[in-house]
């Protein structure tokens, strides 16, 4: 009973001091142990920026291996060590370098930093809140990420290496310490990094789903939201779903690993050595890891498409063209991405008939990917379209969401994917249709709520710089790729050295690393650009897109509760851009109907009949003015 | 962590001193890199601030600036036109390197079906890319303009919505059906079975004998001798043959017989269109016809040292780049005649080890031979 009433009495002061009250907090708990949502955003998208930096200096490495294979390079073995002897990185190290550029990019960069920053960001100020439901939970979140990350990089300090065994960690490779370098401590590592960051993963999700379904402010019913919440509260949901099922078959290859079950693992001879293991099957982990690979994959694309759809919307001054079928096509994909992980397993073995149907359900979600595509199009239709950096990298994630989507229809085709797999042509369509889109996505929203998150505004000529050279790079690099696929070249290759057949696509790889390096210098700029902007930056007015969603309604200044008064209650959907009658180009969500008389529509009181008679009262005195003139 | 690693070198460079000396790195050329990249970065800090001074100064002159809006639409369209040619380029240059036609029976119905769908999709990435970047071009900003207020249209929102469902129907039910005939195809009574195993990092293989069957495999008779553990208390095993070249009659249906020993491999033959994971505990199969010979195929490609190869597709260690197998069609003839000089899998060291009767003496260098080959 005591800690009962104690916990009523902090309660009560909590509420009479009132959100506008400052306390003075330390240095430690306003940067570091923050329990602010915007600061945790802020957390979150420089680790994920710190861990893409690192991802894309691996992947120039192995660029570099590949456009020359025959060369030394002594300045690699001082930076590397053992792991490049003799001016070469060595073929365990360069396995290591495409496994773990893989697992940062895909999940510590594109999952967390991505959905993690936004998620953070944009939740409580797009619905309405003063902060998460549970900022504690959210606090933890990060810094289990943080510790994820931590170990997944130090994974490169250990004797034998990081794990190497692709991202997709198929065991037996994986689960035998003797089969490879990386499956050792490395790969211990690994799979601790990644429990941690899937527990990160679960405490974001449940407060963002928590916070969408329970925390919007008055009017902002789930038709009014923005499609950015939308998207980042399916995701949560996805993920939440999705997640515990890979730390199932992760806890799994720890015990074959460690115990010595047999759930992945059979009739096995290593080096001539019969292994004392019986009636696993390695299918098994791939079912598991797929059921969260799938879905993933989509928890990378979501955010970037509501980050684009909302872009795209504000600056073509338009509303975005099918809001419910952009809502509608998100469910879809959601709930279909469920049940198609079985098109990474075709060519695994896996009991044929199921690769059909497989293949059904994958063509299926080709179909909402599809109306997103057309919608966004005719969204910048008859638009007035405003180049800011945003737009452009929301517009390049539109582009690249196209051509690699359409290389999917391919490699979801069980029968194409027979000589598909595995090749260059996955590698080219899942680095345009999640890697150049996601990251496109995410820069986008870099650019276009930095000004949220800093209060200044980023150079717009360098992000115009920035975004024209990693556009065309990206294409430089990964269209060149599907050819070599559709030539029977293999991913995960370390040089295309040993077969006559490849050795013809060796220009094409040294233009590929050439066109990488290209792009990876260009994120310099970017990085200066982000950095400096931070102090230096043009301060920001406080809507500086002239958008009509709630974050915009916040002061610069941050402070803790997000609105210093009480929080703006929501009118209408986010998304009256350019309606006729009005008169600006745009209406915040927090204009109510009765002061915007001259642009309202019937349409816009479909479940308000008595709106519906007072705009009708309107236009009919609005027309006998008409009459009387 | 440049010290550390430093460090790690020492050590390893120690050990290695033996073999030769580690490579000196020329700084000079490493500081010109560097030089090169300040001086772009200075570059373009300068143009930066030229057009900042010109926006300025138009400005200054009651101007409105630099037209961004404009300049970036102007870079979408020469960005689709250059697209556009660099694509047309990229697939004929490019497109040009890819497999041949489909050297197997199914593969063609694959290639058909690869035809249907590039062509579609095609289409499609045309059609959108080009109306992407002339609307950007075409709806620029502009002051004097209002955006068109079009929230929704409900009847071309359903009509994108079946019309794609419907071409994806038909994909669908053409694929579902050459999948299920290339997987499902029934085991005949004079397919040729050819047992495929990996392991860390070759191929075995093995053929059956005059009787047409593989004596069956068990992991726990793996030894020296004996690297694939077959049972040879069954008496389909003793006629099998150990086998280094794949070598297959043309037109004759093949039955692969697919395992691995130790990681999960990928036996994968793209111009056969060909390829079924090896996994540990999980014996699968993959049943094609070649239709075209080697020597044919040398001739298409008007190039004499062609081969098909088999190689490793699914990571499985080190040195999996490096992980083939030379697959000959022949003709029947040629065929049986190869046959009949092949070693049984039954050598003398593998008869000492089973305490079996030793055959004649001149067998026996073959065992040692690949034993030397798989290291």
């Amino acid at each position: 009973m005591s800690t009962l009433a104690v916990h009523d009495h902090a309660g009560t002061h909590h509420d009479e001091h009132g959100h506008e009250h400052h306390h003075d907090q330390s240095f430690l708990s306003k940067y570091v142990f923050s329990m602010d949502h915007k600061m945790i955003a802020k957390q979150f998208l420089i680790t994920g920026i710190t861990m893409a930096v690192i991802a894309m200096i691996l992947s120039i490495l192995f660029r570099i291996q590949l456009a020359y294979p025959d060369k030394t390079f002594p300045l690699l073995t001082t930076l590397l060590g053992r792991f490049a002897p003799n001016g070469r990185i060595s073929p365990d190290f360069y396995l290591a370098l495409v496994t773990i550029h893989g697992t940062i990019m895909v999940f510590f960069v594109l999952t967390a930093g991505l959905s993690g920053t936004f998620a953070n960001l944009l939740i409580p100020l797009q619905v309405g809140a003063r902060d998460m439901a549970s900022p504690f939970m959210n606090m933890l979140s990060y810094w289990f990420f943080f510790l994820a990350s931590v170990i997944m990089l130090s994974s490169f300090f250990v004797q034998k290496g990081p794990a190497s065994g692709g991202w997709t960690i198929y065991p037996p490779l994986s689960a035998l310490p003797k089969a490879m370098p990386g499956s050792g401590e490395g790969m211990t590592l690994w799979l601790i990094s990644m429990v941690l960051f899937v527990a990160s993963s679960l405490m974001g999700g449940i407060n963002y789903v928590s916070t969408v379904l329970n925390m919007r402010t008055k009017g902002m019913d789930l038709w009014k939201m923005p499609l950015t919440i939308w998207a980042l509260f399916l995701t949560a949901i996805l993920g939440i779903l999705a997640f515990p099922v890979l730390v199932a078959g992760v806890v799994l290859l720890i015990f074959d690993r460690s115990v010595g079950t047999s759930f992945y693992l059979s009739d096995i001879v290593l080096n001539g050595v019969q292994q004392p293991f019986e009636g696993g099957s390695p299918i098994l982990f791939q079912h598991l890891f797929w059921f969260l690979g799938h879905p993933e994959v989509y928890i990378v694309i979501m955010p970037a498409m509501g980050i684009s759809s909302e872009i795209m919307s504000v600056n073509s001054r338009k509303p975005i063209f099918g809001y419910h079928a952009m809502v509608y096509s998100l469910i879809g994909i959601t709930v279909l991405s469920f049940i198609v992980w079985g098109h990474h397993m075709f060519v695994t073995g896996m009991n044929p008939f199921l690769g059909g149907v497989f293949m059904i359900t994958t063509l299926i979600i080709a179909v909402p990917s599809a109306v997103k595509t057309f919608n966004w199009l005719a969204t910048l239709w008859r638009g007035n379209i405003r180049f800011t950096p945003a737009m452009l990298f929301a517009i390049g994630m539109v582009s690249f969401f196209i051509s690699g989507g359409l290389t999917g229809i391919f490699l979801g085709n069980a029968a194409l994917d027979i000589n598909l797999h595995d090749t260059y042509f996955v590698v080219a369509h899942f680095h345009l249709v999640m890697g150049s889109a996601a990251i496109f996505g995410m820069l986008a929203g870099v650019y276009h709520w930095f000004p949220k998150m800093f209060g200044r505004m980023m150079d717009e000529k360098l992000g115009y710089l920035h975004f024209w050279l990693t556009f065309i790079c990206a294409y430089l690099v990964f269209f060149p790729m599907h050819f070599m696929g559709l030539d029977g070249v293999p991913r995960r290759y370390y040089a295309f050295t040993e077969f006559a057949s490849m050795q013809k696509w060796l220009t094409i790889n040294t233009f590929v690393t050439w066109a990488a390096i290209i792009a990876a210098l260009t994120q310099f700029g970017f990085l200066y650009n982000f950095f400096v902007s931070i102090f230096k930056g043009r301060k920001a007015t406080q809507n500086p897109w002239e958008s009509n969603t709630l974050e915009w309604t916040t002061p610069v200044e941050h402070l803790h509760g997000n609105w210093p008064g009480e929080i703006p209650t929501v009118y209408r959907w986010p998304y009256d851009y350019s309606k006729p009658g009005a008169e600006e180009d745009y209406i915040p969500q927090t204009v109510p109907y009765s002061q915007t008389m001259s642009s309202n529509v019937p349409h816009d009181f479909e479940d308000n009949p008595a709106g519906l008679e007072e705009l009708n009262k309107f236009t009919s005195t609005l027309k006998a003015n008409e009459q009387v003139k | 962590m440049l010290l550390g690693t430093n460090l790690l070198m020492a050590q390893t460079a120690a050990a290695g001193a033996a073999q030769e000396e580690a490579p000196k790195v020329d700084w000079t050329g490493v500081a010109y890199y560097v030089a090169i990249f300040f001086l772009i970065c200075l570059g373009i800090a300068i143009v930066g601030k030229i057009l900042k001074i010109y926006d300025l100064t138009l400005k200054m002159q009651g101007k409105k600036g630099i037209k961004w809006n404009n300049i970036m639409a102007v870079i979408c369209i020469i960005f689709l036109l250059a697209g556009l040619y660099g694509s047309y380029w990229s697939f004929t240059e490019q497109g040009s390197m890819t497999l041949p036609e489909a050297a197997s029976a199914h593969g063609v119905k694959i290639d058909e079906m690869f035809t249907v769908t590039t062509v579609l999709t095609m289409i499609v990435f045309f059609v959108t890319q080009i109306l992407l970047f002339t609307f950007l071009f075409r709806y620029r900003h502009s002051d004097k303009r209002r955006a068109h207020f079009l929230p929704h249209n409900n009847t071309i929102e359903k009509v994108w919505t079946i019309a794609p469902a419907i071409v994806l129907t038909i994909l669908v039910v053409f694929g579902f059906f050459t999948w299920q005939k290339i997987m499902n195809s029934e085991n005949l009574k004079d397919d040729i079975n050819i047992d495929v195993t990996g392991h860390q990092f070759a191929w075995e293989l093995r053929y059956p004998g005059k009787d047409g069957v593989l004596g069956p495999k068990d992991f726990r008779l793996v030894t020296g001798a004996n690297n694939l553990g077959v049972n040879f208390k069954k008496k389909s095993s003793f006629d099998d043959l150990k086998v280094d070249t794949m070598y297959l009659p043309v037109n004759k249906s093949i039955r692969l017989n697919i395992l691995a020993q130790d990681v999960i491999h990928s036996v994968y033959m793209p111009y056969f269109r060909v390829q079924l994971n090896a996994v540990p505990g999980l014996p699968t199969f993959f049943k094609f016809t070649p239709t075209i010979t080697t020597a044919q195929m040398r001739t298409k490609l008007d190039d004499p040292k062609f081969e098909y190869t088999l190689y490793c597709n699914k990571i499985c260690g080190g040195s999996h780049y490096n992980m083939q197998k030379v697959v000959r069609v022949v003709t029947e003839a040629e065929y049986q005649s190869w046959l009949s000089r092949q070693k049984p899998y039954l050598n003398d060291a593998l008869r000492k080890e089973l305490h079996f009767a030793t055959a004649n003496s001149e067998q026996s260098g073959a065992s040692t031979n690949r034993i030397a080959l798989n290291n």
